[in-house]
């Protein structure tokens, strides 16, 4: 059954959350995501959930490592500074192969930055963020409608791999209204069916929920199952979308809200006859370096379009491995990137006048 | 044969890594007696800090799960919210509790988590080797004070039962020993009833233990046992600071 809706791109995060069997939520304002604590303080109660104000974003990301502990689909939503404050609790989550959401609406930095859009937290998102090695799966949606279909799998997915789940949004998704459809409403798994949680140790041996071991052969042996996991979901949870690749000339690279200027940026170009085309990852962890590192044994190179001086196009570099350059065009600081920028940019470096 | 002594089922077998003399070991035995009395063990979580007591899963034979340095009120509140059924306490040291979590157990109290809370003072943070913590004494000497606490440049002991018991939130709050077979009984009873409360749906539930650390104090275990009573005791004194009548 579809029912068509005008959503906030923030109070759609929180419903598709709900639909997915989310029934936990902690959290500490912070502009631009307040819409999200705010829907679930209302919402959550009358699916029998439990929202709750932390007092600290250090307190609401150990409340969800309890939660999820406990066997519970759980989230937490923040912005930069918040997501800054929740690294050593993540790192915590990942080590206990939990799988809590976190949304993280990205604004403009460092420091307190600014309260406008950004892509500046890639870095942190996608090489681990706290300390130890650890990755989180890091969504990366370009419309409403994408934000919440991937929330919608989130728990699956993080589940499956037993690994923290991310989506890297940022103020323009939160804040903006679009139709959505969402999904039917999935009913939650009961916490105390969870075969890892902890949930008394009724008629069962006691079971332990860490990140801790003093023998560092056991800590080596965590570690050795993390890098297969990763290997696992970087073989099939690689998200990508392609726009105009099959004759492009030349490639734009960009996710999130700077992906939807760029296929603008396609468009305008395509119209003056320039053949450009779109590699949008929305995976960003695993990155899609294979669809990335095709493209480039046919294109004679790429442009990477980011709200940040430059994190993913490192990562593009990698794949590119040299083949072909790798340009970046980078609006910092909360700043949007501009169509005719980008093509002018784009038109340059074809025309040989430099970047 | 009449059982004269029994080792708690809430204990597992193994041996603890406790220092001779540390009180972290009797500690234990009275909460896994609490647990075995009021007959909870196999709904109880147990959630072990950051300091000597991390190894508490070893000895708890509980689900368990660790916290990060501080952060234990924060996550008992998560489990304890998704299992308002089962019976969540933090185990937590001194630097743990009182200095780097300081925010997140005023804020348990003052939601009145309904949760029991350990709270272990021992005036130093023993398993980092025995620098000062928030609750070492004025002029204690520690590897971080070593001309001895002063207060001009550090300010004075925090006293958390105090503190907390001035929280609407909190229900029951008291500080006890167990430097004696008195005390001892005290401090079971007190622990006992913490727990009670919480199966009575109450919380906040905290009890600060006064407790030893031989090896950083440089002192041995009775030396240790007997500084409690003469220096600690008259700083922290004992009792109960918020126990409601019908607690009683
Ligand atoms: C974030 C963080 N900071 C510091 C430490 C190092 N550390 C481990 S235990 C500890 C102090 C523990 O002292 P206390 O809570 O008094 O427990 P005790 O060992 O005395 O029982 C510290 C500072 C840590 N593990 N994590
Ligand atoms: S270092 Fe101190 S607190 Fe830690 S086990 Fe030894 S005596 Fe106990
Ligand atoms: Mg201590």
């Amino acid at each position: 059954m579809s029912e068509r809706k005008l959503f906030k791109g923030n109070e759609a995060v929180a419903e598709a959350a709900v639909r997915a069997g989310c029934r936990y939520f902690f959290g500490y304002p912070i502009t631009p995501q307040n819409e999200i604590p705010e829907y679930m303080s209302r919402r959550l109660p009358e699916v029998g959930g439990c929202f709750l104000q932390a007092e600290s974003e250090v307190a609401a990301i150990n409340m969800v490592y309890g939660a999820a502990s406990a066997g519970a689909r759980v989230m937490t939503s923040s912005s930069s500074p918040g997501i800054s404050l929740k690294q050593e609790g993540i790192s915590y989550i990942a080590g206990s192969l939990l799988s809590p959401l976190i949304v993280n609406m990205v604004r403009g930095g460092p420091g307190l930055g600014d309260i406008q859009p950004a892509q500046s937290d890639y870095f942190q998102a996608t090489k681990g963020g706290g300390h130890g090695d650890y990755r989180l799966i890091v969504f990366a949606p370009a419309s409403i409608q994408e934000m919440v279909d991937l929330i919608y799998i989130s728990f699956e997915t993080g589940e499956k791999y037993r690994m923290p789940v991310m989506i890297l949004a940022d103020g323009v998704l939160g804040q903006m209204m679009e139709s959505v459809e969402f999904p039917a409403m999935k009913e939650p798994k009961d916490p105390k069916s969870s075969a890892y949680g902890v949930t008394g140790a009724q008629g069962r041996p006691a079971r332990v929920v860490k990140a801790f071991d003093l023998d560092p052969e056991l800590m080596y042996n965590l570690n050795e199952k993390l890098a297969d996991t990763w290997k696992k979901a970087e073989e099939s949870e690689v998200r990508v979308e392609e726009y105009l690749m099959d004759d492009a000339e030349f490639a734009l690279v960009a996710y999130g809200t700077s992906s939807r200027i760029c296929r603008s940026v396609v468009d305008k170009a395509r119209s003056e006859g320039v053949k450009l085309g779109l590699i949008r990852p929305i995976t960003v962890w695993p990155f899609p370096k294979k669809a990335i590192g095709k493209a480039a044994g046919k294109v004679r190179g790429f442009l990477t379009v980011e709200m940040s001086l430059g994190q993913m196009v490192e990562d593009v570099r990698l794949a590119v491995d040299g083949k072909k350059p790798v340009y970046l065009h980078a609006v910092p600081g909360g700043l949007i990137p501009k169509r005719d920028e980008v093509l002018a940019q784009v038109k340059s470096i074809i025309q040989g006048k430099g970047v | 044969m009449q059982d004269v002594y029994r080792t708690s089922n809430s204990l597992t077998k193994n041996t603890m890594h406790y220092c001779p003399g540390c009180a972290h070991g009797i500690i234990h035995k009275l909460v896994a007696e609490s647990i075995d009395e009021l007959g909870i063990r196999e709904k109880t979580i147990g959630v072990a800090p950051v300091g000597c007591a991390v190894l508490a899963y070893n000895y708890f034979n509980i689900d368990c799960v660790v916290a990060a340095h501080g952060r234990a009120p924060a996550m008992a509140t998560g489990i304890k919210r998704v299992h308002p059924d089962r019976i969540v306490f933090t185990y937590q040291g001194d630097g743990d509790l009182a200095s780097i979590g300081a925010a997140e157990i005023v804020h348990a109290a003052m939601r009145g988590e309904k949760i029991t809370v350990i709270f272990v003072n021992n005036a130093i943070y023993g398993m980092t080797g025995g620098q000062m913590a928030p609750t070492t004494l004025v002029g204690q000497k520690t590897t971080t004070s070593p001309y001895g606490r002063q207060v001009e440049h550090c300010g004075s002991p925090i006293r958390i039962a105090e503190m907390l018991s001035t929280i609407p939130g909190a229900y029951s709050v008291s500080r006890v020993t167990v430097t004696t077979p008195a005390n001892l009984m005290k401090a079971k009873k007190t622990i006992k009833r913490a727990f009670q409360n919480q199966i009575d749906g109450k919380g906040l539930n905290i009890v600060e233990v006064l407790s030893t650390c031989p090896t950083n104090w440089g002192r041995t275990p009775y030396e240790s046992m007997r500084w409690v009573d003469e220096n600690m005791v008259p700083y922290y004194p004992l009792g109960d600071f918020k126990v409601p009548e019908e607690a009683k």
